[in-house]
């Protein structure tokens, strides 16, 4: 088991003929990720590396029965995308796209209420359920299949955790990148409660960083409702106030969203803090130890 | 992205905010003559333009009786840095004055509109006490501040707006004014792709009209691509220039005040390399996110920035190469080095793609560069170099 994605899903790449769409549709086929379909409006009819290429997702979905969507698409026309994917009927989009205006995303999270889809991102990694399913850029050969459930605000951050933990030995049940946005589809809590409710998770690496209260608000859930240990981590311990550090959602506003609020309330509700983003794999061990 | 006092209050009456009469001046003799050209009997106020807060508390605004007065207080001012509680000791040098008609002042209020990240939606923010930051309001009596959140399919409406009134205690006369102000407030923010707007103090004048006395305005980066217009009121003086020069790079850097230079892939690692920097006893001289995909010529870029800051005494390169490729990092590093001076030692810590060929590179380059074997180690080093002992 895992969650989110496995053997099973099957993967339409909405911007497929973009340099970055191309690069990684093809890395994430090599991992053995059934990649059915590309779109990009205008080359319907073609194809790439084999993959047959729609100009609407739609399309894509009646003739291959695609469930994911990956896009890759660039920021005016991404929020678009991510509708159109929810249009479609979608289980999952998951949307790599870093820059999209966060009023788009205040329309998309809006329409996205009435839909069944759940959206990952925008402006993550995507989705890996080790030697099953790679949705997204992140390198593959570093994870390993395993226990650990890990859900992440940052991308090279969560490489490194993964790393971490494959180098003792501990693999992976799935690893959900959720994205540094102010306005994400996605939540900590979101992802909490799908490790919680998977049996091949024993336990969780949560990853967050400054800016707003998703780590507070996951800090109450994993207090009332976390059956598994959770090991987590908070960049930005010594970022400067009222500065945005390269994530549109990273940034302390009107002295909220400190590391130290959100370490206190995660520490409190039970998570073993790792006291450096070097000891997240130890960290891991060690809860999973004491459990 | 943040604007000037005067450029948000140009960009507020487009959409029908109520403002003063106001003039910009960039000399004393443009702030008397702004005054004359105001006219009226006085006073007027003049108000040292800065990107930062407190200007009042600063000595960067003055109510003047004559023109001449406006002239004397304009020519103290400019030129000259304003220190205010949110510029640092430095100061912000003042190269333009808005000088303002003034009014009578009944009531101060606030208002302000930002995206409230819990809801996703964009939300008014009121408060009875206009003319005090909102933080301190919110640390002090957080009762005292009222929320509006608006439906992102509607917009803000106008029974929002009298609902906050109402509390607010605003005049009934008065209500529909605050509401026209608010909705053209609002149609701002989305016009613009503003990430915040506020308006402290929004002041209820003694005829029962209500103005934006100052106004502050932010931008939402991403969305500035389809605001030309708004992009154009950037002002370079305002920032660090580390930080445009980055921008021209499209690195996203950030200038702190340690002496260990950082050069990192991705934002979250990049917060936690300055974190285990400071663990490992050392200070951070910036963040800085390379990005995901860099080239050679960004990376040495991104070095030339961080040898500008003559505060470096070591820099500290944490790559975890998944896009990005080991080797490319070191070629970018290697060709830095032709351009400018390694002045000081040099960390390297790679994992991920292609390292063997990365460690190579660099190996082969001749340069005195120190390898860690991961991030820990790598920050003791950088922290031991910059202290100027071997490692």
């Amino acid at each position: 088991m895992s969650i989110l994605v496995d053997k099973s899903t099957k993967v339409v790449t909405q911007g497929i003929t973009g340099a970055t769409g191309q690069f990684h549709t093809r890395a994430c086929k090599e991992y053995g990720t059934q990649m059915v379909a590309g779109v990009t409006p205008g080359k319907g009819g073609t194809d790439f590396d084999g993959i047959p290429i729609f100009d609407t997702v739609e399309q894509a979905r009646a003739a291959t029965g695609c469930n994911a969507s990956v896009i890759y698409v660039p920021p005016p026309f991404a929020a678009d995308a991510i509708m159109e994917a929810a249009d479609a009927g979608l289980d999952l989009a998951i949307c790599i796209t870093d820059g999209i205006p966060i009023l788009d995303m205040v329309a998309v999270k809006q329409y996205l209420r009435r839909r069944k889809t759940r959206l990952v991102g925008p402006n993550c990694p995507g989705v890996i359920t080790p030697g099953q399913c790679k949705i997204g850029i992140m390198p593959g050969y570093i994870h390993k299949p395993g226990p650990i459930g890990v859900v992440s605000r940052s991308g090279t951050l969560t490489y490194e955790a993964v790393h971490q933990l494959t180098q003792l030995g501990i693999g992976q049940s799935t690893c959900v990148g959720i994205g540094g946005d102010p306005v994400n589809g996605t939540s900590f809590i979101d992802v909490l409660q799908l490790f919680n409710a998977d049996p091949a998770t024993g336990g969780v690496v949560l990853i967050g960083e400054i800016g707003g209260s998703a780590e507070e608000e996951a800090a109450e859930y994993i207090r009332r409702d976390m059956k598994k240990p959770v090991a987590a981590f908070i960049a930005g311990q010594t970022a400067p106030k009222g500065k945005r550090m390269g994530h549109a959602g990273a940034i302390i506003a009107g002295g909220k969203g400190t590391a130290a609020d959100k370490i206190d309330a995660l520490r409190s509700a039970g998570a073993r803090m790792a006291p450096s983003p070097a000891e997240l794999g130890t960290t891991m061990r060690d809860a999973l130890a004491r459990k | 992205m943040n604007i000037h006092e005067y450029q948000a209050k140009e960009i507020l009456r487009r959409y029908g905010v109520a403002t003063l009469r106001a003039v910009v001046a960039s000399s004393p003799e443009e702030a008397e003559a702004a005054a004359k050209q105001l006219g009226g009997d006085g006073p007027w106020v003049v108000k040292a333009q800065i990107h930062a807060g407190g200007r009042g508390k600063g000595g960067g605004v003055k109510l003047v009786k004559t023109p001449a007065e406006a002239r004397e207080f304009a020519a103290k001012i400019l030129g000259k840095p304003l220190v205010t509680h949110q510029t640092g000791p430095a100061g912000r040098i003042v190269r333009k004055v808005l000088v303002e008609e003034g009014c009578k002042i009944a009531r101060e209020l606030y208002l302000g509109l930002v995206l409230d990240r819990a809801t996703s939606c964009v939300t008014v923010i009121a408060s009875a006490e206009g003319g005090v930051e909102i933080e301190e309001v919110a640390a002090r009596s957080p009762e005292k501040i009222l929320r509006e959140a608006v439906d992102p399919a509607v917009g803000m409406q106008a029974f929002q707006a009298r609902k906050l009134g109402a509390a607010l205690g605003i005049p009934a006369g008065s209500l529909g004014k605050l509401a026209k102000f608010a909705v053209a407030l609002y149609q701002a923010v989305v016009g613009t792709d503003a990430s915040l707007v506020e308006i402290n103090p929004l002041v209820l004048t003694e005829s029962g009209d209500l103005v934006a006395l100052d106004a502050k305005m932010g931008f939402d980066d991403n969305g500035l691509f389809r605001h030309p217009d708004v992009r154009a009121l950037r002002d370079p003086n305002e920032e660090d220039p580390r930080e445009v020069q980055a921008q021209e790079f499209d690195l996203s850097y950030i200038g702190l005040d340690g002496n260990i230079g950082c050069m990192v892939n991705g934002a979250g690692l990049a917060m936690a390399t300055m974190d285990i920097v400071k663990l490992a006893g050392g200070e951070p001289a910036n963040f800085l996110d390379v990005g995901g995909g860099a080239s050679e010529e960004k990376v040495a870029a991104a070095l030339r920035i961080i040898l500008a800051d003559q505060h470096v005494r070591a820099v500290f390169i944490n790559i975890f190469g998944g896009i990005m490729r080991c080797d490319v990092l070191a070629s970018g590093v290697v060709a830095a080095a032709k351009q400018v001076e390694l002045r000081v030692p040099v960390v390297v810590r790679m994992e991920g793609t292609n390292v063997e060929q990365g460690r190579k590179i660099l190996a082969d380059s001749g340069l005195n560069i120190i390898n860690a074997a991961d991030m820990a180690d790598g920050a003791r080093k950088a922290v031991a170099a910059a202290q100027g002992q071997a490692s």
